[in-house]
């Protein structure tokens, strides 16, 4: 295993001294793994709290500051935050509005934060939980835990952040952190594994002309095992996917994700093909993201995630944000 | 069982599973996300350190301070799964020095019902509960029947399609792998049985 890193046990303090050291605006809480915004809550604002495990930089740390999240609490590589993490990040951004926990649906997520949030309601805090459910790889949910929480997660941290930047009260966030999800879809492809750091080798093996179809964030297999194919083919597959449970229409935001080895050009490669793919279907990109966004550590592949716009949430996207990870209109 | 049995139970979960971590997320690698052995070896290490931090005086205190503990340390599901079944566990057996079998497998049941509700999940899903439930139907015969029916529990996960956590995104594609979860729980239950 060769990983720029010091020891593996270190891998996520490390990583979090990093970004103290290069960002001013957070404050990071090292020894409780807690990022905050370094200005403290905005009083009057509802307060938003997300987390995961570690391993999808710049996901959910770098999504902390003006526009998007007040705190964020990262766990080991791939394993979710403990409640007491959770518990301290909500009473940190509590500015008197209550507080929103926007939680990807997975099991070990699912399960710290709705502990955190019953033991915040014991204290008297006020919290609501939204969970993101986006990706259509995942399809029987009475067989299955339910669709995995991905790329969609952004966008819903995104909307909701800037729309209780503009003063929204917690009920009225929330419902847009539930709009947001229920107009968006995702669906990711795995060219090879990652290496975990407390693994130390790739958690599956694929062959020179192997992918993995229909993925989730965490270094796992897929629904299926393909042959590797052309660009337009992949990213047709993806979006096949993605308009036969939700049919585009209108105005679409699109992120063309990496999965943390894929090169940009490869990206920039697959948006000319989903562009392409949406003006066939007589829908616009009338928003996008290309690049790393919600990762997993060294996996090569990509992930397109969608949702379709109005104008509220258009305006909403076009807020100005100030994150190490997403910045614009300010 | 007093106070001394069950830290020696937990003591030897703690070494079972250090030695079998490497075991644990190797079954985790095949159809989850590869830390299931990493994780409970971070949480049991941690109570271990509990428990020499402030030793406990009674069976409860050693069960809540475990489950508290593996709350608070572990994440994921693990975490807060097993961290529920010691902690009704705890509660269960109440404030005494000694704990008759017959309490132990009353305990066992409520939590086994406190799990299933936290993981909404039933036998035959492929997980913990595949192990633990059979051992909690034989803990009143006898801690050596309660260790192989979770061993046997958790062999027979083989060939489930899992329903429940991450293993089931994988959906047909689970089948043929033991579950990480229910083996973690069989050797939960085996350290009962050697304590």
């Amino acid at each position: 295993m060769k990983k720029l890193i010091n020891a593996v046990g270190d891998v996520v303090p490390d990583t979090l001294r990093g970004m103290a050291a290069a960002h001013p605006s957070l404050r990071v809480d090292v020894e409780n793994r807690i990022v905050l915004r370094a200005a403290g809550p905005t009083p009057g604002k509802v307060g938003l709290v997300s987390g995961g495990g570690s391993g999808h930089e710049p996901l959910h740390a770098g999504f902390v500051g003006y526009g998007m999240l007040d705190a964020a609490c990262p766990g080991e590589v791939f394993t979710s935050p403990v409640p007491d993490q959770m518990i301290e990040a909500t009473k940190a951004v509590d500015g008197g509005a209550g507080v929103l926990h926007i939680v990807k649906n997975y099991t070990g997520d699912v399960l710290n934060f709705e502990m955190a949030a019953e033991l915040c309601a014991d204290e008297g805090a006020r919290v609501v939980s939204v969970l993101v459910d986006d990706d259509v790889a995942v399809q029987d949910s009475t067989y299955t835990a339910g669709r995995r929480g991905t790329g969609a997660t952004l966008f819903v941290e995104k909307m909701a952040g800037a729309l209780a930047e503009q003063g929204a009260p917690l009920e009225a966030v929330a419902a847009m952190a539930r709009t947001v999800d229920d107009r968006s879809r995702s669906f990711g492809v795995a060219f090879s594994a990652c290496t975990v750091p407390a693994v130390g080798k790739p958690t599956f093996d694929l062959g020179p002309t192997e992918i993995e179809l229909g993925i989730g964030i965490h270094g796992e297999p897929g629904r299926s095992r393909g042959g590797f194919r052309e660009a337009r083919e992949l990213v047709r597959l993806a979006m096949d996917a993605i308009d036969a449970d939700l049919p585009f229409s209108g105005d679409v935001l699109v992120m063309v994700n990496g999965m943390g080895a894929t090169p940009l050009m490869e990206l920039y490669v697959a948006y000319g093909e989903v562009d392409a793919y949406l003006r066939e279907k007589g829908a616009t990109a009338t928003r996008c993201l290309v690049g790393n966004y919600v990762t997993s550590l060294d996996m090569a592949g990509f992930a397109i995630t969608t949702c379709l716009l109005d104008a509220e949430l258009t305006s909403l996207w076009d807020h100005p944000v100030e994150t190490p990870g997403l910045r614009w209109g300010r | 069982m007093d106070t001394a049995f069950f830290l020696r139970w937990i003591a030897a979960v703690t070494e079972r599973v250090r030695a079998d971590r490497d075991h644990l997320t190797d079954l985790d690698r095949a159809i989850g996300d590869a830390d299931h052995g990493a994780n409970l070896d971070r949480g049991f290490t941690a109570v271990e350190e509990a428990l020499a931090g402030k030793p406990p005086q009674t069976p409860a205190e050693v069960l809540t301070t475990t489950g508290n503990t593996l709350i608070r340390k572990v994440g994921g599901a693990s975490g807060p799964l097993y961290g529920t079944l010691f902690r009704t566990l705890g509660r269960s057996v109440g404030d005494v020095a000694e704990v008759s079998q017959e309490v132990l497998a009353e305990a066992f049941a409520q939590a086994l019902a406190a799990v299933m509700k936290l993981g909404s999940a039933q036998e035959g899903d492929k997980t913990m509960i595949d192990a633990l439930a059979p051992a909690v139907q034989k803990m009143r015969a006898s801690l050596e029947a309660a260790a192989q029916a979770a061993h046997d529990g958790a062999r027979a996960t083989t060939p489930m399609r899992a329903r429940k956590g991450r293993a089931s995104y994988l959906g047909e594609r689970s089948i043929g792998h033991q579950d990480p979860g229910a083996t973690s729980m069989a050797l939960v239950i085996d350290a009962l049985r050697a304590a």
